[in-house]
């Protein structure tokens, strides 16, 4: 099959959905691939680059959409593209199903089949395809970026000849993708980062990234299906919104990340905060799409109000043309590559799996969305009560059972006394008091000389050469002979054993 | 010499010896602990040659010097990766001792018994014989099958039960026999039959144990070795060789244990042969199908997840020994630590073919010994840790121990790996370990598949980070 990719036409989109090596990787599908011309331009990736790796380069807009079997996009189509769409053709790309149902019916109309990429569901095999995320974690890094622009101080601390810097304070609302992405780059840039969220569970991520987690003395989790987080009580919403105002006071830039699938963003930076904030701090509002975490944001622009910087991008990742091209290119290919199983460049829409059902909108002509509720979320639901543990009398433990040994024990060393004459019965005492030392001597031995200890008692077990020489002096030819092979071969067992223990011990050090 | 100072040198001698094992218990004391050893067997010797040899001193100093000489050769020559047939080999020499000096005592009949004692030293020497025969046999058998001569199939006879029952009781027969006989002055043939029913019987002991089951059987025959010298010694009515017998028959006894319970094992199972009972690799139950898929991954990945790495945790198993990559390890390891990134080594107790076999081929390529960790002390870390690199391990690393309760290996203690951020597995194939098992790591979304042969994997991986 044939896929094609044009180039976006939204306005400001330097994206691309196909880079010259993920085109490659694609052709190893079986697939042909078909770029417009110019489509990779403002990610810096040249024609002759994809032509290099392959790729057909075609001038004419129309020619590409109509000779394509798929067609792969990051904005969703716009009215006139979706007219180039005819039956049987197949359109993957960035669509937000659940805010475009006019979008979902048009594509039904054209007859074609068309996956989402925000609705593949995050299941620890389609991480490689998760397009949001390698996205959000673009948008988290560039909002740093920006901030620091806007920003101006260092974000490090110093202490030079000319005085003393301070370093920044950033505060990372929400720890999703992008708010770890976030904290990770104003960290290396040398910030304090203090972040928050409601899903208490996402601790150790902040920490993990060396982010300072804050914390909310109120029990309630935050953590919604699919990873998401979900809307929180009136009661939790007052005590954070306290928490963010005396937050507001101390820091200098605020990134805002909070977002809830299919709702608008809840606000959590209000009026009053902005105010509170010290002159030229910034803000970042990461939700400016969806309506933003403060209402002062506009979106797309970077206002001053109130002598801070709102800065209310909704392209951040489309900032790093070439980088987002090149994850989201890869994103596609994996998709693409698990359609293909037979590796034969036909693509095969199974709803049996449940990646493809998730992403797939529109089967068709057919609207397919919302998709039933997936199996199981990358992180483990949160685990049931565990079930209250039933009583079970104890069994009543034996009181003789452990004495058993020791009743068998003397009962033998009592026959044994009996029967046996004394001289028989001194040796009996050091063999046995000779065990018990071995017993307590062995326990101590560190596991990492268990090779050595081996060798070495080998080696003093070969006092059985005693037991030779005591017959060697007989007069009995027999017994000479018997007597001089257990020397030899005992002796090559002491010497042999003591030095090998000698050279591994000597290999032994710090 | 008179008696007394021959027994003072014996107690000297004694002391020395258990001091020499306490000194094992750590790695700083285990040199003075091996000098000790050897003092107190110079003593022992001397005593005794000094005290009690009155003629044939030629002979004597010529065995000496030969077998002296071939067993500095051997321990010079000798391979780290070959220990454990070294010790094997040098256990079927204890036992073939023990036999002769058993035969040596029975035909010199220098000090006459009468009544119980008699019997008592008929049956002393008797058992003296059966263990140091046993233990001959076995010990080769083991060196064969270490050595790769003979597969590391366990040989699996359909009623082997029966057969070590009969052997068992065909040697009580002949035991009976001989204490009769033996009253009369007679007895060599209920004795030589006898020798010949425990030499079979310990081919066939060793031969039903399989490969990954070694250190058990090494540590047996070390043990065996050891109550040898001990029967030797009530038959020769000495103290020094009771007392040295019991010391090496309780710490090869100790070891035993210790490898059992590290394999969560059954002793009498493993000694009965095959793994479980008796139905080796088929895992029974609801089929374990394991969910998810292989990600394999190339050296130059592997290059950049270490030297980016803070914690690597490096497991290696006896597929390291198989490849010799040891030295290759351990310049991966010396060139990371001083990068910086804090290397460590996990070891499990049964990872190789003896006892703390991992241990001395790390030493052998000069790994200190202070970042090589025992399992217990390091599975609580698995989860700082970034990188873990699994080199020829499989039984010891796999999940299913802990995680699937019908498994053959349920509740084995094992490295746990998968807790941390990622485990690099570097395997040949997809082929199960020793167990037969299946091992859902591999299947693990943070496990990353390195095949090929491990110590070209490893060179790659060194000039890389290099």
């Amino acid at each position: 099959m044939r896929i094609g990719v044009p180039k976006e036409i939204f306005a400001g989109e330097r994206r691309v959905a196909t880079t010259p090596e993920a085109a490659q990787q694609l052709q190893k599908l079986g697939f042909s691939v078909a770029i417009e011309a110019g489509a990779g331009e403002a990610a810096k990736l040249r024609d002759s680059e994809y032509e290099a790796a392959g790729v057909e380069v075609i001038s004419s807009t129309e020619s590409l959409w109509t000779s394509s079997d798929i067609i792969l996009k990051v904005r969703a189509p716009e009215d006139h593209e979706i007219d180039l769409l005819k039956e049987g053709q197949m359109l993957i790309s960035f669509m937000a199903p659940a805010q475009n149902p006019e979008l979902l019916q048009k594509l039904a109309d054209r007859k074609v089949t068309a996956l989402a990429m925000e609705t593949i569901p995050r299941l620890s095999r389609s991480q490689k395809m998760d397009a949001l995320s390698s996205m959000a974690n673009i948008g988290g890094y560039r909002a740093i970026v920006e901030a620091a622009q806007h920003f101006g101080r260092f974000f490090t601390g110093q202490i030079t000849a000319a005085g003393k810097v301070p370093p920044a304070k950033v505060l990372v609302i929400g720890a999703g993708v992008a708010g770890l992405a976030a904290i990770g780059a104003a960290r290396s840039m040398g910030a304090i980062v203090r972040a928050f969220d409601t899903r208490p569970e996402v601790k150790e991520q902040v920490e993990s990234m060396d982010g300072e987690f804050l914390m909310l003395e109120f029990e309630e989790d935050g953590s919604g299906e699919g990873g998401y987080a979900k809307t929180m009580s009136q009661e939790f919403i007052d005590a954070e919104m306290a928490l963010f105002a005396e937050q507001a006071k101390e820091v200098d830039i605020i990134v805002t990340t909070a977002l809830i699938p299919g709702k608008p963003a809840p606000e959590l930076i209000t009026e009053d905060m902005v105010k509170s904030m010290r002159e030229g701090s910034v803000i970042v509002d990461l939700a400016a799409a969806m309506g933003g975490n403060c209402k002062l944001v506009e979106k797309d622009k970077v206002v001053v109000k109130h002598g801070v910087n709102l800065i209310g991008y909704t392209d951040l990742p489309s900032r790093l043309p070439t980088q987002a091209s090149q994850l989201y290119a890869t994103n596609l290919r994996h998709l693409l590559s698990d359609m293909t199983p037979e590796k034969d460049g036909q693509v095969i829409v199974d709803f049996e799996d449940e990646v493809v059902r998730g992403a797939t909108v529109v089967k068709e002509g057919e609207i397919t969305f919302p998709p039933p509720p997936p199996k199981l979320s990358a992180a483990p639901a949160k685990k049931p009560e565990p079930a209250p543990i039933e009583v079970v009398e104890p069994k009543e433990p034996s009181k003789l059972k452990p004495w058993i040994p020791f009743i068998v024990g003397a009962l033998a060393l009592w026959g044994l006394g009996s029967v046996a004459p004394a001289s028989f019965m001194s040796h009996f005492t050091v063999f046995v008091l000779a065990c018990f030392v071995g017993y307590m001597v062995i326990w101590n031995v560190s596991p990492s000389l268990h090779t050595p200890l081996m060798s070495v008692t080998n080696a003093i077990s070969s006092i059985i050469i005693i037991g030779a020489l005591l017959q060697i002096s007989s007069p009995d030819g027999w017994v000479i002979f018997l007597a001089g092979i257990a020397v030899l071969i005992t002796s090559v067992n002491i010497v042999g054993g003591f030095a090998v223990t000698q050279r591994m011990l000597d290999m032994f050090r710090k | 010499m008179s008696q007394g100072l021959i027994n003072v040198a014996y107690i000297g001698a004694t002391i020395l010896f258990i001091l020499a094992l306490g000194g094992l218990s750590k790695q700083e004391t285990a040199r003075r602990g091996n000098l000790f050893g050897m003092i107190g067997m110079a003593l022992a010797l001397l005593a005794t040659v000094i005290g009690l040899v009155t003629s044939n001193y030629v002979l004597l100093i010529i065995a000496l010097l030969v077998g002296g000489t071939v067993g500095l050769m051997l321990a010079k020559k000798v391979e780290m990766t070959q220990m454990p047939e070294l010790v094997a080999i040098l256990h079927s020499l204890v036992g073939l001792a023990a036999v002769m000096v058993g035969y040596a005592n029975f035909l010199s009949h220098a000090i006459e018994f009468t009544g119980v004692e008699k019997t008592i030293h008929d049956i002393e020497t008797y058992i003296g014989i059966l263990i140091g025969a046993m233990t001959f046999s076995g010990s080769v058998v083991a060196y064969l099958k270490l050595s790769g001569k003979w597969g590391g199939k366990p040989l699996l006879l359909p009623a082997r039960h029966w057969l070590n029952l009969g052997l068992l009781i065909l040697a009580i027969y002949f035991g009976v026999q001989f204490v009769e006989q033996a009253a009369q002055g007679g007895g060599l043939f209920p004795l030589v039959a006898m020798t010949f029913i425990a030499l079979l019987f310990g081919i066939h002991m060793v031969a039903a144990i399989g490969g990954a089951d070694m250190p058990v059987v090494v540590s047996m025959l070390n043990s065996y070795s050891g109550w040898a010298a001990a029967a030797l010694g009530f038959m020769l009515s000495n103290d020094l060789l009771i007392v040295v017998g019991a010391l090496v028959g309780s710490s090869g006894a100790i070891l035993s244990y210790i490898m059992c319970r590290a394999m969560n094992r059954n002793f009498i199972s493993v000694i009965a042969g095959g793994f479980g009972s008796g139905t080796p690799s088929k895992s029974s139950g609801p089929a374990t199908e394991i969910e998810g898929e292989v990600t394999p991954i190339n050296v130059d990945e592997v290059a950049d997840l270490v030297s980016t790495a803070k914690e690597v945790m490096i497991i290696p198993g006896y597929g390291m020994a198989v490849a010799q990559a040891q030295h290759m390890v351990s310049d991966i390891t010396k060139t990371l630590r001083k990068k910086g990134v804090n290397v460590r080594f996990g070891i499990h107790p049964v990872a190789g073919r003896m006892p703390g076999h991992m241990n001395v081929l790390l030493a052998e390529a000069k790994v200190p010994y202070d970042i090589v960790f025992e399992m217990d002390e390091i599975n609580e870390d698995f989860p700082d840790v970034d990188v873990s690199i699994v080199i020829g391990a499989n039984d010891i690393v796999n999940p299913a121990a802990q995680e699937v309760p019908d498994s053959p290996i349920a509740g084995m203690p094992v490295l746990e790996p998968w807790h941390g951020k990622t485990t690099i597995v570097l395997k040949r194939g997809m082929a199960t370990g020793y167990a037969g098992v299946e091992n859902p790591l591999f299947y693990k979304d943070n496990t990353r598949m390195l095949f090929g042969d491990a110590k070209e994997s490893l060179e790659s991986l060194f000039k890389l980070v290099s």
